[in-house]
């Protein structure tokens, strides 16, 4: 994206493994989100996503970055982590396929839901993944309704 | 069903949020599973759950949850309580397993959230 001077852009960095601090950018882009007046309901899905891709980070890679924009007709989140990749993007895409791990799962997550609930949430969501190397994930949300139609 | 009656039908103790007491909650969902709570919660929900960490509270505020119950004699951590002071989220300790807790909720008229399972029952 061309740097424009309507356009706020920000980058967080996320490291994996760290718990205590997964939902803490997810926080940040919500404050952001409601100092424009955007509606309630296009931050909160913005919120969900932003925190869905957090935790994913947090329990899967070693470490990410978050890049997050927002212009006049539309915010973007572009995560990219360094970590142990998706083999088979379709079967994460699933709901209730998970590979995290049970120490995970005692923590109330891990259940298989996270990409399929970023999709839910997004107008535009691709995920790109080598194995061995990492992910990354786009998630694009129109500010005008009648663009996502 | 207000806060306040919620309170007193759970034997609960408001531990933070004490200025929302009188706020009215009309739905509820339990679960201790955050991944679900984040797939079909929907806003002013009242989460009942049995989580203690800290991302219970982060995900009450992502959901934009009413408040929070904990139950079966669990509290939030340290950082999940300061969280909540911080976002203003009202947390209640009940005593009651959470099936008990959502039964009573429940028999006293207070609904879950709607889902598409339910729509066919």
């Amino acid at each position: 994206m061309t740097e424009k001077e309507n356009v706020l852009f920000r980058k967080f960095e996320i490291q994996g493994k760290d718990f205590s601090r997964a939902g803490s950018i997810s926080s940040k882009i919500k404050e952001i989100l409601q100092e424009t007046g955007i509606s309630n309901s296009i931050i909160r899905r913005t919120a969900i996503a932003t925190y869905e891709a957090e935790l994913n980070v947090v329990m899967y890679a070693d470490k990410g970055i978050l890049y997050f924009s927002l212009d006049p007709d539309s915010i973007r989140l572009k995560i990219d982590d360094k970590g142990k990749g998706i083999k088979d993007i379709s079967l994460a895409m699933k709901e209730g396929y998970s590979t995290a791990t049970e120490e995970y799962r005692e923590m109330g997550f891990g259940a298989g839901m996270g990409l399929p609930n970023i999709k839910k949430n997004a107008d535009k969501f691709t995920v790109s993944s080598y194995v061995g190397k990492g992910t990354t994930l786009e998630i694009l949300f129109y500010l005008n309704n009648s663009e996502a139609l | 069903m207000t806060l306040k009656e919620i309170i007193h039908l759970l034997q609960a103790e408001l531990i933070c949020g004490e200025s929302h007491i009188n706020d009215n909650i009309e739905f509820a969902g339990g679960s201790d599973l955050m991944s679900d709570v984040l797939a079909f919660a929907k806003p002013g929900i009242l989460l009942l759950t049995g989580l203690s960490n800290s991302q219970s509270v982060r995900t009450a505020d992502i959901i934009e949850a009413k408040a929070i119950v904990y139950v079966r004699g669990k509290k939030p951590d340290p950082e999940g309580l300061k969280l909540a002071k911080k976002k203003d989220i009202p947390i209640l300790l009940t005593e009651f397993m959470m099936y008990t807790a959502c039964g009573l909720l429940y028999s006293h008229n207070l609904p879950g959230v709607y889902s598409e399972s339910d729509k066919k029952s």
